[in-house]
């Protein structure tokens, strides 16, 4: 089998919603990652195998979005699309099906990519109002047509404000964390540490240069304007909660350790080996493997974001690996308790026992070498754009450092999603030859 | 942006008003496209003595009838005036005052090539009449430049002691100055030494070669990516992250590679060798054009503008030659151009920061010259003068109509016409040319 590399990445910079990117849509943000992707390593005009990429807010009329984009940009128009939509995790789903194709020798090369807007979000119309103007559609007769009309009601008229809660239980994601970031009594302060920890390394990153090669700017956007950069414990400390303020327990979840909604898009360049020899691209990591789970958080059993708990136990049983054979983490960070949550569940025997069948604690994790270059919570999070994200910052981050220090790296990738979705993968640096 | 004073001016009532009101009448110059003839007219009048017959030769090569002696009612493309011989005054007046009585029938973008030589190398013993002589051609071809019409241009070639007007070394820029490339450079010297190698190709004259641009997001920046990208060179654009957008835009308009880079970081010049080595194997071309203004009288001027323009301007680009130098990637003929400005030679109020660093880039040029001599190239540097461009175009609208007319073209030039001096001198048909400052100015009297 052909091995699929992390050839480099590009993305746009995160803005928070309504603000510099309030008027640009997720067509033209994905075509922007695109044709930055494009440029920086010359595949202007040149044949991919495929592209594919998603959004999770969605205009019905973007139902070819991915194809449309690649259309508009600089890729070689007869560059197939395709589609993806999982929740958070789109942006991941999408690397992790391109390099397969890749691996099993199906293509040499594609791009892989998210994008969200929630300022550009899709307005819905009532429920009654749709069906009012589909039974008037469908209307032959005047008598049909005012018995259509006659049905709708003023409330029908108001539109359905877009929402990212769960269809199933009508909490909002940040309302079923409270719930599961009490259950694991997750202390205010350490997540207010760990979102500093996130700004101060992704401002560092900046700082390096090293998003110079990851990142185009865009509407004048030269980093992500969510980034705090002299954000302190005391200002983050000062916040009042935002969710869980309906629980018996404390509300601890505030707008600093929660990620905003976020506008911005992503994309990643796959290939095969050879492929990135014939366009002199250094290959930056192999995507080694990947695991899905779900849990069921509708009946209460799990927290709806606790999926990637479950999920890393199975990749790295199936890879014979151990939680601390790793050389970097990049743990999305939805909310920072969700971070920690995961954590002390792979920490606890209780949860092993119980919940994954093991006799032992999946392990713990060298917290200096979680996020490194910052993540959702500084950089902001356009839901199916950070899996992009993610993969192109860790790969460049293992590359260099298998560069520095001669050896191999392996990193493990984690998100979270909607609907009880969890997609995790590894990614590793080869020693470098000399 | 829309010079709407020349477009009225000719206008065919508007040239009656201007002509009759002794105002400036500035007409459309003449510009290079692919396949074009070298000269409006194909005729060329020679003035000079023996040492000009070797000329006429070459010219025929260009595909233009020579003349050595003035002609009733014809039209020149071009007057070329050889005073390489001239040793003492009394060697100018025969020259001077031929071109003089044939001024009249050049043609419309005609052009007058003057060619002299230089008297400031190292070894040289001219004698005080020599150097005087030439230095007076010199004087003779700034007037005459004032004096030109409907768009001509005249400049000066001054050859080294030992090279022929015929030289091959002089053929390129010979024919550069009288292409439609050098529309908006008027009363300019430039000296030729004899390199190798040399070419005089019309079309094509960077054709294979790696070239690298600074600031190549927008403006005079993507005015030389597209000129060397037509003349036939592979691109990296380098611009400030948070100019991405407009850089890949452009980049991938030329299939080129975009590199995200702020020029002031230490290993900028290592990035860039870097880049280079990974995608094409080698550099070739260094076009640093990037630059910034933060305008302010010095008695208002603060740290952060003075070191930010000091810092990108001028220390950015020295710390990058010396590491692109020492690289080793830099192919065999390595061609450097810098962009300085008008600003830089007679300086300008409120931009005491900027005149320094521009200042500044013609000295380094002038330094690093031998430097690039060792490895088998030139280093030289373009100092624009007003160019229609986005930065011209906040002007207020008196100072900017004012310094559009302040020149003997009485118009403003184009991005184009910078990148086609740029281009020149990044082709092997510059390759005698080194440690110089080319201004293209349509000869400017503001920071003249």
């Amino acid at each position: 089998m052909s091995q699929a590399y992390v050839l480099g990445g590009n993305r746009i910079p995160f803005a928070r919603s309504n603000g510099a990117y309030a008027s640009s849509s997720n067509l033209e943000m994905l075509t922007t990652a695109f044709d930055g992707l494009a440029a920086r390593y010359g595949l202007a005009g040149q044949p991919l195998g495929e592209v594919a990429a998603g959004a999770v807010l969605k205009h019905s009329k973007d139902f070819n979005l991915t194809r449309e984009a690649v259309l508009g940009s600089a890729f070689e128009s007869s560059t197939p699309a395709y589609d993806v939509q999982q929740a958070c995790a789109t942006g991941l789903e999408t690397v992790w099906g391109l390099s397969n194709k890749i691996r099993l020798g199906q293509m040499d090369s594609a791009v892989a990519g998210g994008v969200d807007s929630a300022s550009d979000a899709p307005i819905v119309v009532s429920e009654g109002l749709r069906r009012s103007l589909l039974e008037l559609a469908r209307a032959k007769t005047l008598k049909q047509r005012l018995a259509a009309v006659s049905k709708l009601r003023p409330a029908d008229i108001k539109p359905a404000a877009p929402t990212t809660g769960e269809p199933r239980t009508g909490l909002s994601m940040g309302e079923h964390q409270a719930i599961t970031t009490a259950a694991w009594e997750i202390s205010r302060e350490d997540q207010d540490e760990l979102a500093l920890a996130s700004h101060k390394n992704l401002a560092a990153a900046y700082e390096r240069g090293f998003f110079d090669d990851l990142l185009t700017g865009f509407r004048g956007l030269g980093k992500d304007n969510n980034l705090r950069a002299d954000s302190t414990l005391e200002k983050l400390g000062g916040l009042n909660p935002v969710f869980g303020r309906n629980l018996p327990e404390e509300a601890t979840m505030t707008a600093g350790n929660s990620t905003p909604l976020t506008d911005g898009a992503s994309a990643v360049l796959l290939g095969n080996r050879e492929w990135a020899d014939d366009h002199q691209l250094t290959p930056l990591a192999r995507v080694v493997d990947a695991q899905t789970a779900a849990v069921d958080f509708v009946q209460g059993e799990e927290g709806l974001l606790m999926a990637p708990a479950y999920a890393v136990p199975r990749l790295l049983e199936r890879n014979n690996l151990e939680l601390k054979d790793f050389d970097y983490y990049e743990i999305h960070e939805a909310f920072a308790s969700t971070v920690l949550c995961h954590l002390k569940a792979w920490e606890s025997e209780e949860f092993a026992r119980e919940k994954l069948g093991r006799q032992t604690a999946v392990g713990s994790i060298d917290r200096s070498k979680l996020n490194v270059n910052g993540s959702s919570l500084a950089a902001g999070h356009p839901f199916a754009a950070t899996g992009g994200r993610i993969v192109a910052t860790l790969a460049k981050q293992l590359h260099e450092s298998a560069q520095e220090t001669g050896k191999a790296q392996r990193g493990l990738i984690s998100v979270c999603a909607a609907g009880g979705l969890g997609v995790t993968m590894i990614l590793e640096a080869d020693q470098p030859t000399r | 942006m829309k010079d709407s004073y020349a477009q009225i001016v000719n206008s065919s009532v508007g040239k009656k008003v201007a002509g009759a009101l002794g105002l400036p009448q500035p007409v459309e110059l003449r510009r290079y496209a692919p396949g074009q003839d070298l000269l409006n007219d194909r005729k060329v009048l020679v003035v000079g003595g023996q040492s000009a017959d070797g000329l006429a030769e070459t010219l025929l090569d260009w595909n233009l009838e020579v003349r050595r002696h003035p002609e009733s009612r014809t039209r020149y493309g071009a007057i070329i005036a050889d005073f390489t011989d001239a040793a003492t005054p009394a060697d100018l007046q025969n020259g001077a005052l031929a071109v003089g009585a044939a001024l009249r029938s050049l043609g419309t973008c005609g052009r007058v090539i003057v060619l002299g030589r230089s008297t400031d190398h190292e070894d040289d013993e001219s004698s005080p009449e020599l150097v005087a002589t030439q230095k007076a051609v010199e004087g003779f071809m700034r007037s005459l430049a004032h004096e030109m019409r409907k768009g001509s241009t005249c400049n000066l070639l001054k050859l080294a002691p030992e090279l022929g007007p015929e030289h091959e070394s002089v053929q390129g820029p010979l024919k550069f100055l009288l292409s439609a490339r050098s529309a908006y450079i008027s009363g300019q010297p430039l000296s030729v030494d004899p390199a190798k190698p040399h070419t005089v190709e019309a079309d094509a004259p960077v054709d294979g070669k790696v070239a690298v641009v600074t600031g190549a997001a927008r403006g005079i920046g993507e005015a030389i990516v597209r000129r060397l990208h037509d003349d036939g060179a592979e691109l990296i654009l380098v611009d400030v992250p948070a100019a991405g957008e407009a850089l890949s835009k452009v980049a991938n308009s030329v299939n080129g590679v975009a590199l995200q880079l702020d020029i002031t970081q230490k290993d900028a010049g290592s990035k860039i060798a870097e880049t280079a080595r990974k995608h094409f194997g080698h550099l070739d071309i260094v076009i640093h054009n990037a630059g910034i203004t933060r305008d302010k009288m010095l008695a208002n001027m603060d740290e952060n503008k003075w070191g930010s323009v000091l810092a990108v301007n001028l220390a950015s680009q020295l710390a990058m030659n010396r590491q692109l130098l020492d690289s080793g990637a830099l192919g065999p003929n390595p061609r450097v151009v810098s962009l300085a400005s008008t600003s830089g030679i007679a300086g300008n109020r409120g931009q005491t920061n900027y005149g320094a660093s521009k200042a500044g880039i013609i000295g380094m040029v002038s330094a690093m010259a031998v430097d690039f001599a060792q490895a088998g190239g030139t280093v030289n540097a373009v100092a624009p003068g007003f160019i229609e461009t986005e930065m011209t175009k906040a002007m207020p609208t008196v100072t900017r109509e004012v310094a559009r007319r302040l020149n003997s073209l009485q118009q403003g030039g184009k991005p184009e016409d910078v990148a086609q001096a740029v281009g020149f001198l990044a082709s092997n048909a510059a390759a005698g040319i080194n440690g110089q400052t080319l201004r293209v100015c349509g000869q400017s009297m503001v920071g003249a």
